[in-house]
């Protein structure tokens, strides 16, 4: 017996259905079925993900996916999801999964900050017309200038990535994504002057061309790094871990681990991929520095470091002791940051928001004199090119976006990729699946996205008067909060809307 | 001269592209009169064994066959495009048995039916090419 009534039904017009079978065709939950008999579609709604993949292919626009409004007897403190969640674990005595990022309903500080505008007093910029600045440069500055006998600058600084605007993709592995979603990636990558990153599962020998705009992952498993891996890449990141689930490990099934992911992987086919929780070579930041110098001591001191840690509690003196052991840059995950798999009850409850993470982070970091030592990118739900701004006002010198991109991709967010069967063809290994996702496609759609928010973000820019990202960054007199306590203020260090 | 072409690599096997073409060639402008509870008659036809799937439609041959084949001069080859003229057909499938490709058919009223580039019906671009979700069929110079 299931107990669990099916979340979605999918509502047919019939009047409009003209029975092409392309929904069939296209699911890979196998929903939609072809009465011969009938001569008409039906739908069996228990294995509806609310992907949206029929409803879009659908030339009559003859489907739509409504929420059943089928319900529990009113109770504030038992709501349906919690009861369907234990009649799920009752029956099968397993961890509850999820897929992408934490979607309760907490706080998002980014909705509650406002961006100021210039009015008579400065001029405000009009990008169309006035150069605007949105290149970046991330990792570690000089702290002093040195000349020469003759006066001349000695350019000697250390490696740094430079961006077009200040946006990277962030890590998404091959394994957890499927091929074309990676070439799609690095393809948008390239043509936008920006970095995507591996994730942990190697680097797909086919994708070695676009390594000027590659970062490497080298996360907990170490799957697929060797020497010629770390050396291609435009950078290298170690990541500690992950907003999603921050503290807990990977696991990527064997059913996954087939062909190429497997040789990629560098681990044999249908073997599980156990990322532990720790690394377990660091316990300290004394350890973190000899990984960051080992991987500086292979690939010539040419690349920098990135070391990528969850936002936790106590992340302004982790964060102050990674700037400490060598890192170039510190990536920052916040409890809003996508997963292809991850314990529900950690995704949903463990972790902080990423504004907070950052605006405390970045304080710390200034307080101690060493914030130039560093560059802060931060990720775990950018969604918007005024998120962006926010995140660079706040502190941030560059953003990460997963979701945004996979969006962008095709992705509907029905938070379903720990089953593998990604109608869209992202996150999934099946060759009929991945196919869906065609990168000629995927790659400009990315690309058109990134040129649209670095449009907004001139025109944001602009506004305030600003003509170079560089004046942002950190200026938080151009943020005031709106509906945040005192706390949370003197937190982001901003203003009330007002004062 | 540009012709349509099907990249099996990105195929489907959807059959979206059958449906776009018998829309196109309907004379209807609305999808849902011109093809609710009818059987389609497409000029591009998705084949399709396990996980392969392509789209066929004519290839406008150098030298077509059906066009050395047609005893009436119905079929004509016209700037690289092979048309039919419906009103000279004689309904005796010369052609359908000539084509390698399977890319001629009978039509409802006989006369036989071919993808003739959407020229006739005045769509600019093929229909199968706009309809296709996953830019498998290209219309391109090669």
């Amino acid at each position: 017996m299931n107990y669990i009534y099916p979340e979605y039904e999918v509502v047919r017009n019939y009047a409009r259905c003209i029975t092409c079978r392309a929904c069939e065709n296209q699911c890979s939950n196998m929903v939609h079925c072809y009465v011969e008999c009938e001569s008409r579609m039906e739908s069996k709604d228990d294995n509806c993900v609310n992907c949206h993949r029929c409803v879009t292919i659908c030339p009559t626009r003859a489907l739509k996916i409504v929420k059943s409004t089928h319900t529990f007897r009113e109770n504030a403190n038992w709501t349906g999801k919690t009861i369907n969640e234990i009649y799920k674990q009752a029956q099968s005595g397993g961890v509850l999964l999820s897929s992408m990022g934490n979607p309760e309903n907490y706080p998002i500080y980014f909705d509650k900050i406002l961006i100021n505008a210039s009015q008579v007093t400065n001029p405000s910029i009009d990008p169309l017309r006035e150069p605007m600045e949105t290149r970046v440069f991330l990792g570690c500055k000089s702290h002093k200038i040195t000349r020469d006998g003759g006066g001349k600058i000695i350019p000697k600084t250390t490696p740094q990535l430079d961006l077009s605007v200040p946006i990277m993709f962030s890590a998404m592995s091959y394994g957890s994504i499927s091929y074309n979603a990676h070439e799609s990636l690095a393809k948008a990558s390239e043509q936008l002057g920006i970095y995507y990153n591996t994730g942990e599962g190697g680097l797909h020998e086919d994708f070695y061309k676009y390594s000027k705009n590659t970062i490497v992952q080298v996360a907990s498993g170490r799957f697929g790094v060797h020497k010629d891996y770390l050396n291609t890449a435009a950078a290298i990141e170690i990541k500690m871990g992950q907003g999603a689930k921050p503290g807990i490990g990977g696991h990527l099934p064997g059913t996954k681990i087939v062909g190429a992911v497997s040789r990629t992987r560098m681990i044999p086919e249908g073997s599980d991929a156990i990322s532990p929780a720790p690394h377990h070579d660091i316990y300290s930041i004394e350890d973190l520095r000899q990984l960051v110098y080992s991987l500086k001591e292979a690939t010539d001191y040419k690349k920098p470091v990135i070391v990528k840690i969850a936002a936790v509690h106590n992340i302004t003196s982790i964060a102050s002791g990674i700037a400490r052991s060598g890192a170039d840059i510190i990536a920052i995950d916040g409890f809003r940051g996508g997963t292809g798999a991850a314990p529900t009850k950690i995704r949903d409850n463990v972790g902080i928001p990423i504004e907070l993470a950052l605006a405390s982070v970045d304080k710390r970091l200034r307080d101690e004199g060493i914030r130039d030592s560093v560059s802060l990118v931060v990720g775990g739900s950018i969604r918007s090119s005024s998120d962006v701004v926010k995140a660079i006002a706040l502190g941030a010198d560059c953003v990460y976006i997963g979701s945004a991109a996979l969006i962008a991709m095709g992705c509907h967010l029905c938070r379903s990729c720990q089953s593998g069967k990604c109608n869209w063809g992202i996150a999934t290994q099946a060759p009929e699946l991945v196919k869906r996702l065609n990168p000629a496609i995927a790659h400009q759609r990315l690309v058109n996205l990134v040129i649209a928010w670095e449009h907004e973000i001139k025109e944001m820019m602009g506004g305030m008067g600003i003509n170079s990202i560089e004046s942002l960054k950190g200026n938080r007199l151009m943020l005031r909060g709106i509906g945040l306590n005192e706390k949370e203020l003197s937190i982001l260090g901003i203003y009330h809307a007002g004062e | 001269m540009k012709r349509v072409y099907v990249n099996e690599q990105w195929c489907l096997g959807c059959r979206l592209c059958e449906y776009h073409c018998a829309f196109a060639n309907s004379k209807e402008s609305d999808m849902v009169k011109a093809l609710k509870d009818k059987k389609i008659h497409p000029n591009i036809r998705v084949e399709s064994k396990g996980n392969i799937n392509f789209a066929v439609s004519c290839r406008h041959c150098e030298d077509p066959l059906c066009v050395r084949g047609c005893i009436t001069g119905a079929l004509q080859r016209v700037n690289g495009l092979i048309t039919v003229d419906k009103d000279r057909c004689v309904h005796c499938y010369t052609c359908i048995v000539c084509c390698p490709y399977g890319a001629i058919s009978p039509s409802e009223d006989g006369a036989i039916q071919k993808c003739e580039l959407c020229i006739k019906n005045n769509n600019g671009i093929p229909a199968c090419v706009k309809g296709c979700i996953n830019q498998a069929i290209v219309y391109e110079e090669r």
